[in-house]
């Protein structure tokens, strides 16, 4: 139990002590090594580059260097990620065995280890983190001590001005001058629906109960999202803080936060940052001598994606099969154990402490005239930096694929984003400059979302890929109502259909029918939205779909059933290697002249186009 | 009391005023607006999963299932614009995509509320048809099959099993298309904790839940021309039967039953009443036994053979408050089989005897051990309502004008007493008017117990016969015997005698009679027209005591000797045993 004074001088102390992580002219002869351990880079081995880096350290007598353990820096396309503070030197994509060079060269000699040293997409070497054109365009709230402090040390939090806001909201905030606050900055749910936070927090106070709770949306299940995975990793206790402020000011004393069982690594410090806070006294009776009481507990998700809908949510911490309630009535009035409760997203939750700390003016000064702030994207796909970043409201995709991401590799083109995941839609070429924020995402058949950001690149069949996000859906129903569980499915065997060839002519007509009576008729929001994919595709790509439909022919040669492999006789030079590799006999022809592919017998695997020296094969 | 707050609302562009707590369902029902439903079942299943009811509310994105929303102040519906209508017919297509569209050898063919939606809205071939979900039937229980091919998902029967009964032997098992009403380990009813009450199967809006089918046997048997064939039938189904031809539900049809069966070919036809008549002389004088020599009390009554698996299954260790007493139609089996063959000469192996039942558990029931009084089973067969009606049409009676005839001779005069065993409290009711004329040791006045009548879930009464005081209680539905279980076992039981019957509202809601549709359900109080019914048959009656049956006298005079003797308890009553839950 630590009194309120007592925070204030850890606050003190270790401000002073860990400026060099964020000040790179910081008067100290000590070095901090910063090792990204989220969940990408640990799993390349991270934990053992700590061990290695610590080895070597007290193999060379150096008192001066501690190794940090750190959340995600974002660019995971580099990892393991290791950065020296303060000087800020990046090392990347960096192995075990070379932690011993990195401590000679560059803390016992004083050197750059070139080799190591992360180059931009354009080649130059960058030795600083604040060089590369990755970080040039991002601006980070949510993700601010993500990289920076060690998330498993609630001291180093307390430095970076942790729990201040709550101590602010405790001390001199009434709850509803904390609301007005909330409302004031413009934030809106991070989740994907983007409804006003404040609005929320306004209604749960406003529902008269002597029982409310707080509970957090860590369910997250986009196909290739992670950042809120990254925020529970990097920095948990802004999440614990942030659930604190908003049980003040609904007047709730309980929390819960569901994440799913699929993120060790953030449940087990979520947990730490947990019994850190109750060991400080910050959860518990009384918190500061204030009279309020806070307490927090995680419930693990199985991994269903629908609970994630925040009533299945709800069903599933209470205990029961994860289907979706009918709304109304709303959380806010009806929701965990039938009491008020207020439901956020984490990305939503780690604004909040800097809202208050800085004001809902600074906040609302960022972003668009409807979208304020910040957003988080899970950067993935045909994209060089694959990762983590977060841009303001209003940044375009063209920034972000491009000046962020490093445009698509292997020289192709960029032909389409998808947002929103499951329930988005894909954003082509045509609307590179849309700036993303909820309206203009809308607008354009896609949503926000979580913040899963996959780009696609001209290799990318459409119908295909709105197959795969059916497949997903229809995997993911609940079954409870009758269009999600049967419609869905009835969507993915046509869009099955028409990938293999079989389309028929007012197949599209069908789907776009069944996709709109889906979406109005549906429970919940998975089903409201699950046709999206196809419907922004159609929109979009109908031409793809016409293709497969009408021509038999997939023009992103991605769908198998649809190829068809031929040799160019003019390139072919009967070098015969196709032929061997051909594991059905497919390909005939005499060496030194054209070879022919009998298509009867072609099982399209395209073995022979890979191998084949002359490029002569195409599908 | 004051007066409910009353709502403006638009249906439609008719305006009108409903009282507050009105789901926009009911509201466009009150005003002659049909919306279609298929997962509603009132009270039960009020979830807004299937999809039909939805409507459109000015102001609100998408649609709402019109039967939990409830009516707000202003609020705009419209139920039939074309989108609705096209979206129902998408939903309705969707269903049909997935279901075993088999329905001319379907049970509820012409019954069935997904086939009344698709003749309704003109579904002439489906649209989004494809893969379908292929399941084993389940037939191994005595008493329901389950065909899952069939299911369409309402889910109305897991409500009823888990809601209604608190029995639980059915879930939703996995997730999305793959979703199915599943038992534990998906195990065949048979082997889990399934009472065979049927109350699922009066749910099922389609054919997916049913009973084993007899009729087969049955007709068999009629043609054998060794067999005796001889059927009897309980209370609860005269009031039932001529709903299946039309007729208004309760009314009393025993008449033209008894027609129809000797139509069919019976050689004769009994009355289960009278094996009620028997049941309250030996319940009553056990219970009297029990009260003067300090046995276990309370005494709780037997007549309900769902409720005896339930108690089996879950309360062994109260397996001694339960009356030992056969249900009235083994007991009537079990006299045919013994008195009647002696008396008539007729070789007890030969007669095979009928049961037309308003339950489904009675199938069960015949396949217990000790329940071969005589030597023999004590009944060979059950038939359900349903399944005698389908019978009667197989036969091309013109039911609703057949004449009327009585039961058969010599146990052709049931009393009131027995008549009023198909409604809850009519056997409490029953045997207080024997046994407070024989503890009193004279003719009493009271006939009429209404205490113990009515739709309350539990009913109690504190009596004083002779002297003494009685308490008793009735609880009719699984999840309200469970309650008394619990008093019982917690020690919290001050009552003597217990009555109670699976099905809620006792056997004229049994698991066997005519299924109603749930617009019927929601609309119309089923369960009291037909015991309205039955009292009826009690107030017009010669004989209205159970003691006072001519025939009972007799046999008890000619055979058994007296209520509870040696010979009684051979033929009449039984014993039970610890049954597990789960056979795995």
């Amino acid at each position: 139990m630590k009194k309120l004074e007592e925070i204030h001088e850890i606050r003190e102390q270790k401000r002073k002590e860990l400026d060099l992580r964020v000040n790179l002219k910081a008067d100290t002869q000590e070095k901090h090594i910063l090792v990204c351990r989220g969940t990408g880079c640990t799993s390349s081995k991270s934990p053992k580059i700590i061990e290695e880096l610590n080895k070597a350290i007290k193999e060379n007598n150096l008192n001066n260097v501690r190794v940090i353990q750190t959340g995600c820096f974002g660019l995971c396309a580099k990892g393991p990620i290791v950065i020296i503070r303060p000087e800020d030197t990046f090392y990347a994509v960096v192995k075990p065995e070379d932690c011993a060079e990195i401590v000679k060269t560059h803390l016992v000699e004083g050197k750059l280890v070139e080799r190591l040293l992360c180059k931009d997409i354009d080649g130059t070497e960058v030795k600083r983190l604040d060089e590369l054109n990755f970080y040039k365009k991002q601006k980070r709230i949510a993700l601010k001590n993500c990289g920076v402090i060690d998330p498993e040390n609630i001291d180093e939090y307390i430095a970076f001005d942790g729990y201040k806001a709550l101590e602010k909201c405790l001390m001199e905030m009434t709850p509803d001058e904390i609301i007005e606050t909330v409302t004031n900055s413009g934030l809106r749910g991070r989740g994907g629906a983007g409804f006003p936070t404040g609005k929320k927090w306004m209604f749960t106070k406003m529902a008269q109960s002597d029982q409310k709770y707080v509970v957090c949306n860590a369910d997250e299940g986009d196909p290739g999202a992670f950042m809120d995975r990254s925020i529970l990793e990097g920095d948990p206790h802004c999440v614990v803080e942030a659930m604190m402020i908003a049980g003040y000011a609904i007047g709730a004393n309980k929390g819960y936060i569901y994440v799913r069982a699929e993120y060790p690594i953030a449940v087990q410090r979520f947990q730490k940052a947990i019994d850190q806070a109750r060991e400080y006294g910050i959860l518990g009776k009384n918190i500061w001598n204030t009279g309020f009481d806070f307490d927090l507990e995680i419930r693990l998700g199985a991994g269903a994606f629908v609970c994630g809908e925040e009533t299945a949510l709800l069903e599933s911490i209470e205990g029961r099969r994860g289907q979706p309630r009918l709304k109304p009535p709303f959380p806010a009035n009806s929701g965990l154990w039938k009491e008020p409760t207020l439901i956020n997203n984490v990305e939503t939750y780690a604004n909040i402490t800097k809202i208050i700390l800085n004001g809902a003016e600074w906040y609302s000064s960022i972003g668009t005239e409807t979208s304020k702030g910040t957003k988080v994207f899970a950067l993935g796909g045909n994209v060089n930096n694959i990762g983590l970043v977060e841009v303001p409201m209003g940044t375009t995709l063209r920034e972000i694929v491009f000046d962020i991401g490093g445009g698509i590799p292997n020289g192709r083109q960029f032909k389409a984003a998808q947002t929103g995941g499951p329930s988005g839609g894909c954003i082509p070429a045509e609307h590179l400059d849309t700036p993303i924020d909820y309206e203009s995402l809308g607008k354009i058949g896609s949503m926000m979302g979580s913040g899963g950001l996959i780009v696609m690149d001209d290799s990318k069949c459409m119908v295909n890929l709105a197959k795969f996000y059916l497949g997903f859906t229809v995997d993911e129903s609940c079954g409870k109502c009758t269009p999600c569980r049967i419609g869905t499915k009835r969507m993915l065997e046509l869009l099955e259909r028409i990938t293999e060839g079989e389309g028929e002519e007012g197949d599209i007509e069908k789907l776009e029918k069944l996709a709109n009576n889906i979406k109005a008729a549906s429970v919940c929001g998975l089903g409201q939205t699950a046709p999206n994919p196809v419907l922004s595709t159609i929109k979009y790509f109908r031409d793809e779909y016409e293709a497969h439909i009408k021509d038999k022919k997939c023009p992103a040669g991605e769908c198998k059933a649809l190829a068809s492999y031929s040799i160019d006789p003019n390139k072919c030079k009967g070098c015969g290697i196709c032929k061997k590799q051909c594991p059905v006999g497919a390909i005939s022809g005499e060496v030194k002249s054209a070879h022919v592919i009998d298509p009867s017998i072609c099982i399209k695997c395209g073995a022979c186009a890979s191998k084949c020296p002359f490029k002569a094969i195409s599908k | 009391m004051s007066e409910n707050k009353m709502i403006n609302i638009t249906i439609d562009g008719k305006q009108l005023s409903v009282e507050e707590g009105k789901t926009v369902l009911e509201a466009a029902r009150q005003a002659n607006i049909e919306i279609p439903t298929l997962c509603f079942l009132k009270d039960i299943n009020e979830v807004g999963d299937c999809r039909m009811c939805i409507v459109e509310i000015e102001g609100r994105r998408g649609y709402t299932p019109s039967c939990i929303q409830k009516v707000e102040e202003g609020m705009n519906i419209k139920t039939n614009t074309p989108a609705l209508i096209e979206a129902r017919r998408v939903v309705l297509d969707l269903i049909l995509s997935n279901h075993d569209r088999k329905c001319l050898t379907c049970t509820r063919n012409g019954n069935c509320e997904l086939q009344a939606l698709a003749e309704k809205y003109n579904v002439t071939e489906i649209e989004y048809d494809g893969e379908r979900n292929e399941y084993e039937i389940d037939e191994l229980s005595p008493a329901i099959v389950k065909d899952l091919n069939k299911c369409i998902l309402c889910r109305r029967c897991v409500a009823t099993c888990n809601k209604v009964q608190e029995i639980g032997a059915i879930g939703v098992a996995n997730r999305g298309f793959a979703s199915c009403v599943s038992t534990a380990s998906n195990a065949s009813l048979n082997d889990v904790n399934c009472t065979f009450c049927g109350q699922c199967i009066e749910a099922c809006p389609v054919g997916a839940l049913k009973e084993k089918d007899s009729t087969q046997l049955v007709w068999r048997k009629l043609r054998d021309k060794d067999a005796y064939v001889v059927v009897q039938t309980a209370p609860a189904v005269r009031v039932a039967l001529g709903e299946e031809f039309g007729m208004e539900i309760g009314t009393n049809v025993a008449g033209k039953m008894v027609t129809a069966l000797k139509r069919l070919g019976f050689d004769k036809v009994f009355d289960t009443n009278t094996g009620a008549d028997f049941t309250i002389m030996e319940e009553g004088t056990e219970f009297i036994e029990r009260l003067k020599n300090n046995g276990v009390l309370p005494m709780i009554t037997s007549c309900s053979p769902g409720w005896v698996r339930y108690i089996e299954m879950n309360y062994p260790d109260l397996l001694p408050h339960v009356s030992t007493c056969k249900s009235p139609h083994q007991m009537f089996g079990a006299i045919i089989k013994s008195y009647y063959a002696e008396k008539m000469n007729i070789d007890p192996a030969k007669i095979f005897m009928v049961s037309v039942m308003p339950c489904i558990s009675k199938k069960f029931e015949i396949t217990r051990d000790d329940m071969a009084g005589a030597g023999y089973s004590d009944v060979d067969a059950v038939l359900t309502t349903r399944e005698l009606a389908r019978m009667i049409k197989q036969a091309n009676l013109d039911f609703t004008t057949l004449e009327d005839s009585g039961f058969d001779d010599p146990m052709g005069e049931a009393t009131g007493a027995g008549a009023i065993f198909g409604t809850t409290g009519g056997v409490m009711e029953a045997a207080l008017r024997t046994v407070s004329e024989v503890l009193e040791g004279k003719e009493l006045n009271k006939l009429e117990f209404k205490e113990v009548r009515g739709e309350k879930d539990i009913k109690k009464a504190d009596l004083q016969i002779a002297g003494k005081d009685i308490k008793v209680a009735v609880a009719s539905g699984l999840a309200n015997a469970k309650k008394i279980m619990e008093e019982i076992k917690n020690g919290n039981a001050d009552y003597q005698f217990v009555e109670i019957m699976a099905c809620p509202g006792g056997c004229v809601m049994g698991g066997g009679q005519p299924i109603k549709s749930s617009k019927i359900r929601a609309t119309v109080d089923v369960r009291k027209k037909r015991a309205e019914g039955l009292y009826s048959i009690d107030e017009k009656s010669q004989f209205r005591k159970s003691h006072e049956n001519p025939a009972v006298k007799k046999i008890y005079d000619e055979y058994l000797e007296k209520p509870g003797s040696h010979k009684a308890h051979e033929l009449l009553h039984t014993s039970y045993v610890e049954r597990e839950k789960y056979k795995m």
